[in-house]
């Protein structure tokens, strides 16, 4: 199946550094729709579509602006994530730096949408090389008028994977360490310096103005039942084509790998980085899709040339290295499985490590205070289960 | 509304790690005097100010060199040979991962994914990015930077 381009629409096509390339096409039209329904109807159009987050957790956009709107108080936040750090997710600086645009403007909307006049976007320190372009498209939409009285700002970080995650990113702009917070209370009611806020990702914003556009049935008609519209992927890994790749939702993973990106010999495939789960290439018919399998679009492929131990063992150094340090089970859950990874890996495993593996993996996954903790057994989990063999190749019997 | 206006959100410590990024790009790191007058201007402690310096990879309290090469050791980038990009650099410049030449043209770091991985195997030096390399192209790359 051929891709369908509704994010990535203007990709290649308008001139990012030219806002007037934009507002040719149907730029800004969307905007202007919403501000003439009520915001309680820009909203409900986006419930009605379906839209789910884009980041990673997939959840339901409408009632997350919802929540925000009815929230008391009348100083809200609209916050951007683009910190995109998950292992092997590129689609957001691809969108960054080829539509600022339909950005902004959905930006805007959500700010109209929950009554908030700010908006920030929270850019990881690693892409500084876009900051320039970010800030002079922001100007260029704020000249052209259609911001009107809404404005937005970029914030950037400062190197630290966990500041995707939507708590430590709020704490990072306050300038704070990026602990993640207890919750509740939840964003919506209480987020960026104690207000309602709300933090969704650049490809879910991206999906706002067509949804306004074209109406919220149009949107709902296209994926799956529970997974509606189109994902962005990033491929990369042991591909001839890696790249930024949009697929209706529920489209297989085979299309995705084989026949977009051209993999071959294929053994093992990471989707969602490494707080993502692990395929076996015997599932590679899997459909792309929340109630399947999906994350934030990484895409990462591993030929039968790569070693399974190898493969979890450094996903688990990255999560230890990246945590933020402030929960038990995820600081000490992540070194420690990192400690029992590196010895099966070395050939050195004892006849307790799977055992171990298996209880740390529990523990995380209730009791860690964010998503990293609680998602990062998911690559142990899963190899266990599909590679137990390679675990048990890797362990020293008397 | 004016950039004026989104200032003054939140208190003052929704500055600190601009500050403390400015101070690294002018002085190379963030001195302890620096901080404890950071901390003063923000009505913070110096220990938070120490608290958040020392938890973000892009800010160093100790000095670094004037150009800072960052090589991904990531799962994409490794899966395209990170290691002999990391070998090279070593090689051509004599120090190793977390080291700064005696000269202080580069300090060499190690770091996660920076979303290139369409590139790899990449790095960054200061804010650029080069992706596609070989261990050929290093000494060239290098050289551009003074």
């Amino acid at each position: 199946m051929p891709q369908q381009r509704i994010v990535l629409r203007n990709c290649g096509i308008i001139d990012p550094k030219i806002i007037a390339t934009y507002l040719d096409g149907d730029g800004s039209k969307a905007l202007e729709k919403a501000r003439q329904m009520t915001p309680e109807k820009a909203i409900d159009e986006i419930k009605a579509s379906g839209l789910r987050g884009r980041g990673g957790a997939g959840f339901p956009v409408g009632i997350k602006w919802e929540g925000a709107r009815k929230a008391p108080g009348d100083k809200k936040y609209v916050i951007c994530n683009a910190d995109e750090g998950e292992v092997g997710t590129f689609k957001d600086r691809y969108i960054l730096e080829n539509d600022p645009f339909t950005l902004i403007e959905a930006i805007a909307i959500a700010g109209y949408a929950i009554g908030a006049k700010i908006g920030y976007i929270y850019l990881r320190a690693e892409y500084h090389r876009l900051l320039e372009s970010l800030k002079d498209a922001v100007n260029q939409a704020r000249q052209s008028g259609f911001l009107d009285n809404f404005d937005i700002d970029i914030r950037e970080g400062a190197g630290a994977y966990i500041c995707g995650e939507e708590s430590a990113l709020m704490e990072s702009i306050e300038g704070k360490r990026g602990e993640a917070r207890y919750r509740p209370p939840f964003p919506t009611t209480a987020g960026l310096w104690g207000k309602p806020t709300i933090i969704n990702n650049v490809e879910t914003l991206m999906n706002i103005p067509r949804i306004i556009l074209n109406g919220a049935d149009w949107f709902a008609q296209i994926g799956t039942e529970r997974s509606k519209g189109t994902k962005v992927f990033s491929v990369s890994g042991d591909v001839k084509k890696p790249g930024v790749y949009e697929l209706v939702m529920g489209s297989p993973l085979r299309e995705l790998v084989e026949e977009l990106a051209s993999a071959r010999n294929t053994r093992v495939i990471q989707v969602g980085g490494a707080t993502g789960r692990i395929i076996p290439y015997e599932m590679i018919a899997t459909p792309l899709a929340f109630e399947a399998i999906l994350g934030a679009g990484a895409v990462t492929v591993f030929d039968n040339s790569r070693d399974i131990i190898d493969i979890i063992s450094r996903t688990m150094e990255f999560l230890a290295e990246e945590s933020c340090g402030k929960c038990t089970p995820c600081r000490q859950g992540t070194e420690v499985m990192g400690e029992i990874l590196g010895r099966l890996g070395r050939g050195k495993g004892l006849s307790r490590d799977i055992r171990d593996l298996e209880d740390l993996s529990s523990a995380m996954v209730l009791t860690s205070l964010c998503g990293l903790g609680q998602a990062a057994p998911n690559a142990v989990t899963d190899s266990l289960h599909y590679f137990r063999d390679a675990y048990e190749s890797r362990i020293v019997r008397n | 509304m004016s950039q004026e206006g989104i200032a003054v959100q939140g208190n003052k410590q929704a500055n600190l790690i601009a500050l403390l990024k400015e101070t690294q790009h002018k002085f190379g790191y963030v001195p302890e005097e620096l901080m404890a007058e950071m901390a003063e201007s923000l009505d913070m402690s110096v220990n938070d100010v120490y608290g958040v310096a020392s938890f973000y990879s892009f800010i160093s309290t100790k000095p670094l060199g004037r150009n800072i090469i960052r090589i991904c050791k990531s799962l994409p980038c490794y899966l395209k040979h990170c290691q002999t990009i990391i070998e090279s650099v070593e090689k051509e410049l004599e120090i190793k991962p977390g080291e700064t030449t005696p000269d202080r043209r580069f300090s060499f770091e190690l770091t996660n994914c920076i979303g290139l991985c369409d590139q790899a195997p990449a790095m960054m030096i200061n804010d650029d990015v080069h992706g596609d390399l070989t261990p050929e192209k290093i000494a060239h790359i290098l050289k551009a930077y003074k």
